[in-house]
């Protein structure tokens, strides 16, 4: 274990300062803003509505449609150009995948609830911060869902466990694990897990072990920022 | 041994567990799992009798035979119109439910309701795909002409009527105003300009308050002049 | 779904207006925050009302244009994201973005704002080229100004990146305390005209039902440096000056709030 303090100087499974709103963009049906550390994420849903093109509609349920978004200013060197990357297609996948199992849109045939993402500035963890918003954002828009999904993502940085990485744990010149991970809250399912670098089992356990905790402190915000939208305003 | 976790009101996400124990029953937007009710949508937690039910702080609006609504015409066909209802679903009113009156074959039904036309309509059937027919044949469905519309949450019409229409009748006296609202969440409202605008800021009003108690005595307040 | 185009008509004759706001009187609250984008060189987030818009300053090192040899560039790109409003679909900019860009683009541009030659490194080799990208992250009407703002205090809240004097790589983690070259401070302002009354700062419903439109930016001094007219109806030349001084008028007020977050930050 050589990694014995992180370059931000944060505990091993403390995660970076986080802040959750909900209800940030007026136009949407539902929406939210995650902040983890220097990652920022807006989350819009709008939908249930109609879905074109028409082949693509469900008789039996309506369906989910991810959009994940870097802003051009938000990458830590050059510009990024505008546009779908295979990497924004790939996370959006992932985002849909990770919670679709939760929502219910049994009530809504041939319809479509669209998530949409975009980041205003990254410094790793922008998948989970995704998910996190986009959970906010889909309670906010009143979908049924069976359970909020939290996300955050663990790792090991030269043989030390460690709760969400920043872009420095991430890019370290050692022997690195970076390993999103977003769960249910209520039976800790997994809905979301991927992985790279390198890693033993025994640490990987671990290390999901960690993600568990996280994501509850996820969660605990999560639900403050939904509660927060209905606190009853003190009479003056 | 059962219980209720949560009090009547209060507010809860998706997810959170409201009761447990086989003594209660999963009612609207929740369900069961094991011996446990959760919810399965932001709002408020209601309790009758042994039925555990939420009701929604926001959410799309279900189309529900007699409903009436406000919607807008986008389309005229050989067989009638085709509305825009604030929801996933189109909805058709065909030429023999737009008036009592008879419809010769060759009328232009422009000018029964022109496309970007708004009226005030009501649900007759809704299919299994959610698709709806629409009447205005009935008294108090009408098309509408003047004052302006305004768009709200679905979930929050109940609170704007309030109970026995006691909301939006001192809303309507307060203001002068002539105000129907849709069950999908439009609503109309005509009258002189300024007083137009002092019952949409209170229909907006209630919308972003519907969670609080008194919500009827604090608009009394507000509408006659001030305090908020 | 909603558009009170009549409504909106009928009360503009009479100098109102759906919300009850004056003509010439702007959504509030105008709130301006910079440095909202760690990653940006420079950012800022402009709120009008319930708009919110976004911009960024990237900046970078290329070689010069064949004809401006010893000048730098400048780029403005517009993005309306689709979280912003029900009426975008993701994928290429449509129309509408393309003349958000191009005109806030042409506005900063053509009053020379920056300074080009300063942006010059080495003339016919490198450059600094700064790359405004504008995005939407609520659309409740004139983005058009909305934009202008956020570009002008990105611009000014920018701050160049440190360059490794040997390999001339830029280290975009770490920033100088140099600003941009900034000369002129070009605001864009739009005026709408209404059923024959000029309106500022419009509602999304609104935008749905005007006549004919007028941006106009201007600089500290009053003088204009880009025009665009939108719409389907003619404007006379008389009512083109009415516009210009509304512009104007506004442009200085709008001014005075650039300065209290520039300031603050």
């Amino acid at each position: 274990m050589a990694y014995t303090e992180r370059v931000d100087g944060r505990k091993f499974d403390e995660l970076r300062p986080m802040e959750a709103k909900a209800g940030v963009i007026p136009n949407a049906d539902g929406s939210a803003l995650v902040k983890a550390g220097k990652t920022t994420a807006y989350a819009a849903v709008y939908g249930p509505r109609e879905l074109f093109p028409r082949f693509k509609q469900n008789p039996k349920t309506g369906i989910v449609r991810c959009h994940y978004g870097m802003m051009p200013f938000s990458g830590s060197g050059e510009r990024i150009r505008p546009g779908n990357s295979r990497r924004s297609q790939e996370i959006a996948m992932v985002i849909e995948k990770s919670l679709n199992a939760m929502i219910d849109l049994s009530a809504f045939p041939n319809a479509v609830v669209d998530i949409y993402v975009d980041l205003p500035q990254t410094d790793a963890g922008t998948r989970c911060a995704a998910i996190s918003a986009a959970s906010i954002a889909l309670a906010d828009a009143g979908i049924p869902m069976k359970d909020m999904i939290s996300s955050v993502a663990v790792g090991e940085v030269d043989g030390t466990v460690v709760a969400d990485l920043c872009y420095d744990e991430e890019a370290y010149d050692a022997i690195v694990s970076d390993i999103p991970v977003a769960m249910t809250h209520n039976t800790k399912e997994i809905t979301l897990l991927q992985m790279d670098g390198e890693i033993s089992k025994e640490d990987l356990m671990k290390a999901l072990e960690m993600a568990s905790v996280a994501t509850d402190k996820v969660y605990e915000l999560q639900m403050k920022a939904l509660k927060d939208k209905f606190a009853v305003r003190l009479e003056k | 041994m059962s219980n209720i976790l949560k009090k009547e009101r209060e507010v809860v996400i998706p997810g959170e567990t409201i009761a447990e124990g086989m003594d209660y029953l999963p009612g609207d937007n929740t369900y069961r799992e094991g011996e446990k009710i959760f919810s399965k949508v932001l709002g408020l937690v209601g309790v009758t009798g042994r039925v555990m039910k939420i009701t929604p702080l926001s959410g799309p609006y279900i189309p529900m035979t007699g409903d009436k609504i406000i919607a807008k015409v986008f389309d005229i066909t050989m067989s009638g119109w085709r509305f825009e209802t604030n929801t996933a679903y189109s909805a058709m009113m065909n030429v023999k439910d737009a008036s009592s009156r008879f419809i010769k074959r060759d009328e232009d039904l422009s000018k029964i309701l022109a496309i970007g036309e708004y009226a005030v309509v009501k649900i007759t059937k809704v299919t299994s795909q959610n698709l709806i027919d629409l009447t205005m044949k009935e008294p108090g469905l009408h098309s509408i002409s003047g004052g302006r519309l305004v768009k709200i949450n679905s979930q929050k019409v109940p609170r704007i009527i309030g109970k026995q229409g006691s909301m939006i009748s001192l809303i309507k006296e307060k203001t002068g105003c002539n105000i129907t609202v849709g069950q999908n969440g439009i609503v109309w409202i005509k009258g002189e300009s300024e007083k137009e605008l002092l019952a949409e800021k209170a229909v907006k009003m209630i919308e972003a308050r519907s969670h609080e108690e008194g919500l009827t005595e604090k608009m009394g307040k507000f509408l006659t002049g001030g305090e908020q | 779904m909603i558009s009170n185009k009549e409504a909106i008509s009928t009360l503009a004759k009479v100098g109102k207006r759906l919300d009850g706001r004056g003509l010439l009187d702007y959504r509030q609250p105008i709130q301006l925050e910079t440095n909202i984008s760690w990653t940006a060189e420079g950012s800022a987030k402009v709120q009008i009302g319930e708009t919110v818009v976004m911009a960024g300053v990237k900046l970078a090192i290329e070689k010069p244009y064949n004809d401006t040899s010893d000048q730098g560039g400048i780029m403005i790109n517009a993005e309306l994201l689709p979280l912003s409003s029900p009426e975008y679909e993701s994928g290429p900019p449509g129309i509408k973005a393309v003349e958000l860009a191009r005109v806030t683009d042409r506005g900063i541009r053509e009053a020379k704002a920056i300074d080009m030659k300063k942006l010059c490194i080495t003339p016919g080799e490198k450059a600094w080229f700064v790359i405004i990208d504008i995005v939407t992250i609520n659309d409740a009407g004139n983005l058009f100004d909305a934009a202008s703002l956020a570009a002008l205090t990105a611009l000014k809240a920018a701050r160049f990146p440190e360059v490794d004097p040997e390999t001339g790589a830029i280290n975009y983690k770490k920033k100088t305390d140099q600003p941009l070259p900034i000369l002129k401070e070009p605001l864009a302002v739009t005026v709408y005209k209404i059923n024959g009354q000029l309106l500022v700062d419009p509602t999304t419903q609104e935008e749905h039902a005007y006549d004919a439109r007028l941006t106009i930016a201007s600089d500290e001094k009053g003088t204009i440096s880009a025009m665009q007219k939108g719409g389907e109806m003619p404007l006379t030349i008389e009512e083109v000056g009415k516009m210009v001084d509304i512009a104007l008028e506004k442009a200085k007020f709008l001014r005075t709030e650039v300065d209290k977050a520039v300031k603050g930050n």
